[in-house]
C-alpha cells in the first residue's frame, strides 16, 4: 500500500489519541489563574499595610519569587510544572523557577561557572531582549519629545 | 471582584503561553524572552495598563507585566533624565525581581539538592 505523507499524517491523526490540548489549557488557565489569585491576595493584603500601588506590586513580586525559589528547592514546583506547563511557566514564578532550579541542578560545576553562570540560561534571554526593548522604547520616546 | 478578574485574565495569559507550546515548537525559554518583550510593545502601545489597572496581580504577574514594568520604568526615566533614561529606566524598574530571583538562586542552591525533574 502506498500513502502519501499527508494521507499517513491524517491516519495517524485518527488513530492516535485525541489531542491533549483542551485538558493541557485547563490545567494551564487553572494553575495560572490560581498562581495570579495568590498574587492578588498578597497585592491587597500590602495596599491595605498602607503600601503605594508600585511598591505592594513590587512587594508582591518578590514574595512570588521566594515562594517559588522554596517550592523549587523542595522539588513540588517541579511536579506541578509537569501537569500545569505553561501555567506554572508565564507568572514570575515560572522565571524565578527557572533560576533556582538552575542554581541547584549545576551547583556541582561550581559556584561561579556552574551555579552562576547557569542560573542565566533562561533569565538571561528573558533579561538581555526586555532591557533592548524598553532601550528602544525609550529611545523613541525621547525622539517623540524632541518634535 | 478584582480577585474574580485576576484569575480570569492571569489564567488566559497562560493559556496563550499553554497554545504556544501545544501548536508550536517554541521552547520555553523563548516563550519567556517572547512574553516580556510583548508586555514592553504593548505597554508602549497603551494596551497593558488599563488591563493592569483592571485585574491588578492578573496582568501584572505574568511576565507580560514584567515587560510593562520595564516600559513604565522607561517611560518615567526618559521624561525626568532625557536620553539617559533609555538606559537606566528598564532595569531600575525591574531591579527588584531580577535582584529577589538570583539571591534565592544563590542562597537555595547552597541548600538545596538536585531533583530528579519528573
Amino acid at each position: 500500500m502506498h500513502l502519501s505523507s499527508e494521507e499517513y499524517a491524517r491516519r495517524v491523526q485518527q488513530a492516535g489519541p485525541p489531542s491533549p490540548i483542551v485538558r493541557d489549557c485547563l490545567w494551564a488557565f487553572c494553575v495560572g489563574g490560581g498562581i495570579c489569585l495568590l498574587g492578588e491576595w498578597f497585592r491587597q493584603r500590602y495596599l491595605a499595610a498602607g503600601a503605594d500601588p508600585d511598591t505592594a506590586g513590587t512587594l508582591t513580586s518578590c514574595t512570588l519569587i521566594l515562594l517559588s525559589g522554596l517550592c523549587t528547592t523542595l522539588g513540588w514546583y517541579q511536579k506541578l510544572a509537569a501537569r500545569a506547563g505553561a501555567g506554572s511557566l508565564v507568572p514570575i514564578t515560572g522565571f524565578a523557577n527557572s533560576v533556582v532550579s538552575a542554581a541547584i541542578e549545576f551547583q556541582s560545576e561550581g559556584r561561579v561557572t556552574g551555579t552562576g553562570a547557569k542560573m542565566f540560561t533562561i533569565a538571561g534571554p528573558v533579561i538581555v531582549y526586555g532591557t533592548a526593548a524598553s532601550a528602544v522604547y525609550g529611545l523613541i520616546l525621547w525622539l517623540a519629545g524632541l518634535i | 471582584m478584582q480577585y474574580v478578574w485576576a484569575f480570569l485574565v492571569g489564567g488566559s495569559l497562560c493559556v496563550i503561553g499553554q497554545i504556544l507550546i501545544d501548536r508550536t515548537s517554541l521552547t520555553p525559554a523563548r516563550i519567556l524572552t517572547g512574553y516580556v518583550v510583548a508586555g514592553v510593545i504593548l505597554s508602549a502601545l497603551g494596551l497593558y495598563g488599563p488591563l493592569a489597572e483592571l485585574a491588578g496581580s492578573g496582568a501584572t504577574v505574568p511576565l507580560l507585566g514584567f515587560g510593562h514594568l520595564l516600559a513604565k520604568g522607561v517611560r518615567q526615566a526618559v521624561e525626568e533624565q532625557g536620553l539617559l533614561g533609555c538606559l537606566t529606566g528598564g532595569l531600575q524598574a525591574g531591579a527588584a525581581g531580577i535582584a529577589a530571583s538570583l539571591l534565592c538562586g544563590l542562597v537555595f542552591s547552597l541548600i538545596g539538592k538536585s531533583h530528579d525533574q519528573n
